[in-house]
């Protein structure tokens, strides 16, 4: 029987174990703080699996590099933190158009601009969704611990090949840099998901063929030559100006994932099944929001945590559901207003209050547990 | 008159190359001008890659954006039309993960030298094994005719109607500097020769630059007051350059202020697929 592994990891190395353990094999990217034990670790870890690892020249080259391995057929990863999300932009959205597999990771730093490079921040959560320009999908995925970053890499990993699209996963410096006990699961412990494989003949495959929700990518170099481009494109790849084609192109790939939400939306619910007091929050954040809870229930008040850990697409529906039955939900995040207002926009009767905070300090329990006695 | 030939020497004069093989012909009427230089460029890298005689199963052809880089639509190959500047590491990716393809980067001098400079220069130092095809035509076509990294001094563009004050860049110099092991310089004019010198780019392991002189009779061509598309060739390509091989042979003055054409640069260093290839080895090995 293979054993599961018990082990001491920082949150950025459960990356790399839950990179690897999802099938990824070639990593391109740039160090940065605080998300450079990533590239680290895997520069370490691949070429022992036969995998490649190459630092580039910069973060851009970082995911162009990943784009091309992944559409030659290796699960591939890029990492980064801040300036370096930015830089990324877009290539992100090249990956989204020409819809290639990807999984990028934003261990979120202090900002803008070179910011507060060792504090933590919750303040890219928009970024992930808006930061590249065009109408695109986007999905996030928020970990909350070291043993969370591992099976959500590795979601993340399965998500990009499921829908042949880029991926982000999404924490704070605290989540990256602390060290928990986890245990790493053997084989076949987790899901995981391979690209589909094709297997028409080469002169009846369409990279983009609309008779599919999500047609199969076929890597280049297996006898499939077609063509990609960031260009709004026809079915067989080529770049096109009818209209038509274009509008059903750009809403095929919001609707490849919009159709299949309750698919990738993901929450933990702590103590809502008789709320009245909810905490939205995600990361180190809902880290201290659980304790604030239980520390709120201890003194009798009915609280509650809801945490995604999809935060894109934005978990329209729970918190819909919730705000009918709670009397208001609560968002701590470290930044000045980004979730709140996802939650205010979702929220159909509860008051929606936020807890922000950009000073480089993780929010408290105390604070959450204020607010919590506040909206009694 | 007819003088008699070889049977040999016929068949080469009766027999066209058939560019079809590569083409993807449905894709076709392309995008270029009249008179524009990347055609006669794109058919001399066909033939270099007939001649080398590679699988078009195992070529990639990646570009970046610009006039130039839409060559990848109209071949059947693997073909990758990128983002502006960055052909070379979504190149480096697909390389890596799959060393024994052939992979090719057509480029303009803007999404080379300027936005994607310093991705050039990288590729040239890791001597990853790469074909980069530079389009030199001086300007940046596909945006209307601004000037770019290699635009002359004094020339005239969109964004430099008074003349263009920057000086320009030396594409071979730079890839030779940088580390590339194949520096060569060809031009649209000299298209026999640019063939041979692409077939010899193919040919070699590392990153092998191609910076080839051609002209975009559109922009550039019109705002510097060039009567016509061949004007224009004759003037730049066929009387502003010379020859390595007899570059020693003619006087100072024929040379003065002219560019080098031909094999610039051949050397051999270990290419960096092969080196990391070796590292996987040892690593598996448990060294
Ligand atoms: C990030 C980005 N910046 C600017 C552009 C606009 N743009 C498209 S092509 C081009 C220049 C092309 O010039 P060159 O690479 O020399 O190729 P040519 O068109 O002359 O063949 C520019 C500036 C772009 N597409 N993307
Ligand atoms: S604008 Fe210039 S470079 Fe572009 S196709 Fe026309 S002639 Fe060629």
């Amino acid at each position: 029987m293979v054993e599961n592994k018990r082990k001491l990891l920082q949150g950025n190395e459960a990356c790399v174990e839950g990179a690897i353990y999802a099938g990824c094999r070639f990593y391109a990217g740039y160090p940065i703080t605080p998300s450079t034990e990533i590239a680290e670790g895997m520069s370490v870890r691949l070429p022992k699996i036969g995998g490649r690892f190459i630092q580039m020249e910069d973060e851009i080259g970082g995911i162009a590099a990943a784009i091309g391995g992944s559409l030659a057929g290796l699960k591939s990863l890029t990492a980064t933190s801040g300036p370096g999300f930015s830089l990324k932009q877009e290539a992100l959205g090249y990956a989204c158009i020409a819809e290639i597999p990807l999984v990028i990771v934003n261990v979120m730093r202090g900002g803008p601009s070179t910011g507060y490079p060792t504090g933590p921040s919750q303040s890219d959560i928009m970024q992930a969704k808006w930061g590249t320009h065009g109408d695109h999908p986007a999905i996030a995925v928020t970990p909350a611990y070291v043993q969370e970053i591992h099976s959500e890499t590795v979601r993340a990993f399965n998500l990009a090949e499921r829908f042949r699209t880029p991926v982000v996963v999404l924490y704070d410096e605290t989540v990256g840099h602390m060290r928990e006990p986890i245990i790493l699961p053997p084989p076949g412990a987790l899901e995981v998901i391979d690209r589909e494989k094709v297997t028409c003949k080469p002169d009846e495959y369409f990279p983009y063929d609309e008779r599919f929700e999500i047609p199969p990518l076929a890597p280049f170099g297996t006898g499939y030559r077609f063509h990609v481009t960031g260009l709004n494109h026809k079915k067989d790849g080529f770049p096109t100006n009818d209209s038509k084609q274009i509008g059903a192109g750009n809403e095929r790939i919001m609707k490849k994932i919009d159709n299949h939400l309750d698919e990738i939306w993901k929450n933990e619910e702590v103590d809502l099944a008789d709320a009245e007091i909810a905490v939205f929050a995600i990361g180190s954040t809902a880290r201290s929001a659980r304790y604030a809870v239980k520390e709120a229930r201890s003194q009798g008040i009915k609280a509650g945590l809801l945490r995604p850990l999809t935060i894109w697409p934005f978990p329209d529906k729970a918190v819909t559901e919730l705000s009918k039955r709670v009397k208001a939900i609560i968002v701590p995040e470290l930044n000045l207003g980004q979730m709140v207002l996802e939650v205010q926009r979702c929220s159909k009767k509860a008051e929606v209050t936020g807890i922000h905070r950009v000073d480089g300090e993780p929010i408290n329990p105390g604070q959450i547990i204020e607010a919590i006695k506040k909206a009694r | 008159m007819s003088t008699p030939v070889s049977a040999e020497k016929k068949e080469k004069i009766s027999v066209p190359f058939d560019y079809n093989k590569y083409l993807r012909p449905n894709k076709l009427p392309h995008i270029w001008c009249p008179g524009c230089g990347h055609g006669i460029v794109l058919k001399a890298m066909l033939r270099a890659i007939d001649k080398a005689g590679l699988e078009k199963d195992n070529i990639a052809l990646v570009s970046g954006i610009g006039c130039s880089s839409r060559t990848p639509g109209y071949v059947d190959f693997n073909t990758l039309h990128t983002l502006h500047g960055r052909a070379l590491p979504f190149a480096t990716g697909i390389k890596m993960a799959r060393p024994d393809m052939k992979v090719i980067v057509v480029t303009g001098d803007g999404d080379a030298l300027a936005i994607g400079g310093n991705h050039f220069i990288h590729a040239c130092r890791r001597n990853i094994d790469l074909t980069v095809l530079v389009f030199t035509n001086a300007v940046y076509g596909m945006t209307g005719g601004q000037y770019s990294p290699t635009s002359p001094l004094g020339a005239i563009a969109t964004t430099s109607r008074y003349g263009n004050v920057e000086p320009p860049f030396d594409t071979c110099e730079i890839a030779k500097a940088a580390g590339a092991t194949f520096v060569a310089r060809g031009t649209a004019y000299h298209t026999l020769e640019l063939e041979k010198t692409i077939h010899e780019a193919l040919a070699h392991k590392g990153t092998s630059v191609v910076d080839i002189l051609d002209a975009c009779p559109t922009y550039f061509g019109r705002m510097n007051k060039y009567k016509s598309a061949t004007h224009m060739m004759e003037t730049m390509e066929k009387d502003g350059t010379v020859s390595v091989k007899q570059v020693d042979k003619l006087p100072a003055d024929k040379v003065q202020g002219k560019m080098l054409r031909g094999v610039l640069h051949k050397i051999e260093r270990p290419e960096y697929c092969e080196q990391y290839a070796s590292l996987v080895q040892e690593k598996a090995q448990g060294k």
